[in-house]
């Protein structure tokens, strides 16, 4: 019984380590699809699609020695759940470096410290839902303070967007209108990180009250 | 075969004592599927048994000393009115108690036989009624107190605690079984007891009156959990246990441990050796056990968490359960006797005309000494000051919760502030190196800039120095050839080798992963075509390149048409397009 509760349990982490890993891969890849560091950026689009990939067997794997072992029946289906909304955090990374790939945006030159700080900010708020998680396995009473930076990061992510947003279509008149819609479109799509994170965020709350004794 | 037919009653009582009951111990393991349906029953039923057989006696004792039913037709009636008024109850979803059942049914029967009440007793088993779910509410809240203590302590991953909580339910559950077979035992089967007398031989093994009916009051239990318990379990209990596992351990432990403490012989004799007020032993209602313990966690938790109403329902069933199983069973008991004709009572007939008022003033005898009542007055004060100590220093305890959150919450602010400053710091630092680098290329620039201003000068200066010589030259002959001389020096010179060269390496230094790629890709390509390309990636129109690779523009356009049949180029397609995507 312990034996089957270790290896779930070295899945889980392993399953963790993908999303820490994958969200690594997209801060790097948009930096360096900025910086047009081509052979890095093509690099770091392989290696997601792998880790979405080992992401999607592990998770496949938890859910089949769960269910299989009936472990945690209360539990198991919260759990699936939010492997289920942490594996959409790695797929709209990869979603979001291959829109980099096939679209390739022109990025105007000062926008760029711009998009790179809102890569890192939103990829902050996906990263901070990892230890939260971590937590929500072993100290669910810390859930709820290692969230509060999810909810922070998300909300200077949506500021920062915004703000890059107004600058795009108010002080660059230089673009083209169909330039600027597919700026405001890789926004939102660095954006949609954080807001996946944020729903995250909000169901490891309500498990770890459901978990609080 | 009369025996057997009087004891139904009795075995249907714990019949539904087992239905019921059983939810009380296994519902929320049942219920979330932490224990399976068939190990909580095959447990419950063996540890019921156990625990009626090893320790069921003490409880029965004090029921016989309320009222000693002497004939097997008083016992089944008694039997058969309480289980008729809990199957009832249980129907009508109201609170009920198979220990108070049978309490009212014996007074019944004590009204109706005139036999004396012992007051003392009744004072005795009342008083449990009160403090069993006090005593509850103590353990589950000292027991909730230690668990939530030792889980947040440990940090046990959920998986592993899973496995333990596993563990926890089915031990508790042996143990609330055994407890509720040793503490139930004498509701199903008490009033049997004095009504018969019998000893069976089984092989080397004889059995007496009571270990008989114990053993068959176990499985009438065993046979109530196995056969109608699922259901109520399924259900979660009677809606009172609707608990995670982890409260269900605290409940469960509690409950059983209230069970135990009112049924051990062996602790009442070690009190009693020891001077001190033994506890006493009597049947206790396993569900107001229960709802006084979750009332205790209730406390622990918050009072908001209390929910009130079921300390209502409890103080209902004390009332409503004794009064109706009385009545009915008075009832019963005259149309046994008078229309069935069977003897309830080893006394003479009862006269039902006669008149029962100065009856009641001979079978309920005051007590000589108030001193156990002051005793259990004292106890309950006691309890309740301590309640209301708690209930203070978990107040305080909040406050000074919410304090420390608050301070929580700035240093968390600050340190998102902190984690921003960082993020800001980090992009000033690349854009910074960044910098450096296109400055150090700028640098470079400017360097070869002036090391070729330099030498265009010493070039000119060479030259002004020659054209000089030659025009002072008298002979014409040498003069040309002079002449000549500098004008190969200059085609020479225009031809930019070095310049040229410095936008190779620039073009290639910009383009280093296509460089690389490209020779992968093509490895049969020459260094002029693969120039050519580098050139083509960097925007440059074929007017431009043919000065930098010293041709004219209609060889460069030669030069593209070769490259294009040695990238096997469709007609439709662009070099430049295609030379971009690799």
């Amino acid at each position: 019984m312990f034996a089957r509760a270790n290896k779930s349990i070295e899945l889980i982490n392993k399953f963790l380590n993908c999303v820490d890993q994958s969200l690594l891969l997209f801060k790097d890849g948009v930096k360096n699809y900025l910086y047009r560091d081509q052979g890095n950026f093509a690099s770091n689009l392989r290696s997601l699609a792998n880790s979405e990939m080992e992401s999607d067997v592990l998770r496949r794997e938890i859910e089949n020695t769960l269910y299989t072992q009936s472990l945690m029946p209360q539990l198991r289906g919260d759990i699936m759940r939010l492997l289920e909304e942490m594996d959409n955090l790695i797929d709209q990374a990869k979603k979001n470096l291959f829109q980099f790939d096939v679209e390739m945006p022109n990025i105007p030159a000062e926008l760029i410290p711009d998009m790179i700080k809102l890569t890192q900010i939103s990829t902050s708020a996906a990263e901070s839902v990892i230890p939260a998680a971590k937590s929500y396995f072993s100290e669910p009473a810390n859930v709820s303070e290692k969230i509060h930076r999810v909810y922070f990061f998300e909300k200077e992510t949506d500021l920062l967007a915004d703000v890059i947003r107004r600058k795009i279509f108010r002080e660059m008149p230089e673009l083209k209108l169909s330039e600027k819609f597919h700026l405001r479109y890789f926004t939102l799509h660095i954006e949609n990180i954080s807001d996946i994170a944020e729903k995250v965020a909000d169901l490891l709350t309500i498990m770890a009250i459901k978990r609080t004794v | 075969m009369e025996f057997v037919f009087f004891i139904t009653s009795g075995l249907f009582l714990g019949w539904s004592l087992g239905a019921n009951d059983a939810a009380n111990i296994f519902g929320t393991a049942v219920g979330t599927r932490m224990v399976r349906f068939r190990t909580a029953a095959l447990i419950g039923s063996v540890f019921v048994i156990l625990g009626a057989m090893m320790q069921g006696s003490g409880t029965t004792r004090t029921l016989s000393q309320l009222g000693s039913i002497d004939t097997l037709g008083g016992a089944f009636t008694a039997a058969l009115c309480s289980a008729i008024v809990v199957t009832v109850m249980t129907w009508k979803k109201l609170p009920v108690s198979t220990g108070q059942a049978i309490v009212g049914a014996i007074i019944g029967w004590s009204f109706f036989t005139s036999t004396p009440v012992d007051f003392s007793v009744l004072t005795k088993i009342v008083g449990s009624w009160v403090t069993g779910p006090i005593l509850g509410a103590f353990f589950s809240a000292l027991l909730y107190l230690l668990m939530r203590r030792i889980i947040r302590r440990t940090s046990i991953h959920v998986i592993k605690l899973d496995i333990y909580i596993r563990l926890a339910l089915i031990i508790t559950g042996a143990f609330g079984a055994y407890s509720l077979g040793a503490n139930n035992i004498a509701n199903v089967m008490g009033v049997f007891v004095n009504s018969i007398s019998l000893t069976v031989h089984f092989g080397k093994f004889t059995f007496s009156t009571i270990q008989l009916l114990f053993f068959l009051g176990g499985i009438s239990i065993a046979l109530g959990i196995a056969t109608y318990s699922k259901k109520v379990m399924e259900t979660v209990g009677n809606g009172v246990l609707s608990l995670t596992p982890e409260t269900a351990i605290v409940v469960v432990l509690s409950q059983a441990l209230v069970l135990f403490l009112f049924s051990s012989t062996s602790l009442y004799n070690f009190l009693s050796h020891l001077g001190l007020p033994p506890i006493p032993l009597v049947p206790v209602s396993s569900t107001q056990v229960v709802v006084g313990a979750l009332i205790g966690i209730g406390f622990v938790r918050g009072v908001q968490e209390i929910r009130f109403e079921m300390l209502g329902q409890i103080a209902l069933g004390w009332l409503l359960t004794p009064v109706l199983s009385g009545f009915l069973t008075f009832l019963t008991l005259f149309f046994m006797q008078n229309v069935f004709d069977v003897a309830v009572s080893g006394h003479e007939r009862i006269n039902s005309g006669t008149d029962l008022t100065p009856k009641i003033q001979n079978i309920i005898h005051l007590p000589a000494n108030t001193d156990r009542l002051l005793t259990i007055a004292a106890i309950g004060i006691f309890l309740l000051s301590a309640l209301v100590l708690l209930l203070h220093y978990r107040r305080n305890r909040l406050k000074m919760a919410a304090n420390e959150k608050k301070l929580a919450e700035q240093i968390q602010y600050t340190d998102y502030q902190k984690a921003l400053s960082e993020i800001e710091l980090n992009n000033i630092r690349m854009e910074n190196t960044s910098m450096a680098e296109h400055l150090e290329e700028k640098r470079k620039e400017l360097v070869t800039f002036a090391l070729n201003i330099g030498e265009m000068k010493q070039f000119l200066e060479v030259l002004s120095d020659s054209i000089e010589a030659a025009d002072q030259e008298q002979n014409l002959q040498r003069k040309h050839e002079l002449l000549h001389a500098e004008l190969v020096r200059i085609r020479q010179k225009m031809s930019f080798t070095h310049e040229v060269e410095h936008i190779y390496k620039q073009a290639e230094q910009i383009h280093s992963d296509f460089v690389s790629r490209l020779s992968l890709r093509f490895p049969d390509l020459t260094e002029h075509e693969r120039r050519l390309m580098v050139l083509l990636r960097n925007g440059f129109s074929s007017k431009e390149i043919s000065p930098i690779l010293n041709i004219s523009p209609k060889s460069v356009e030669i030069n593209r048409y070769r490259l294009r049949k040695k990238l096997n180029l469709r007609k439709d397609e662009n070099l430049t397009q295609f030379i971009n995507a690799i």
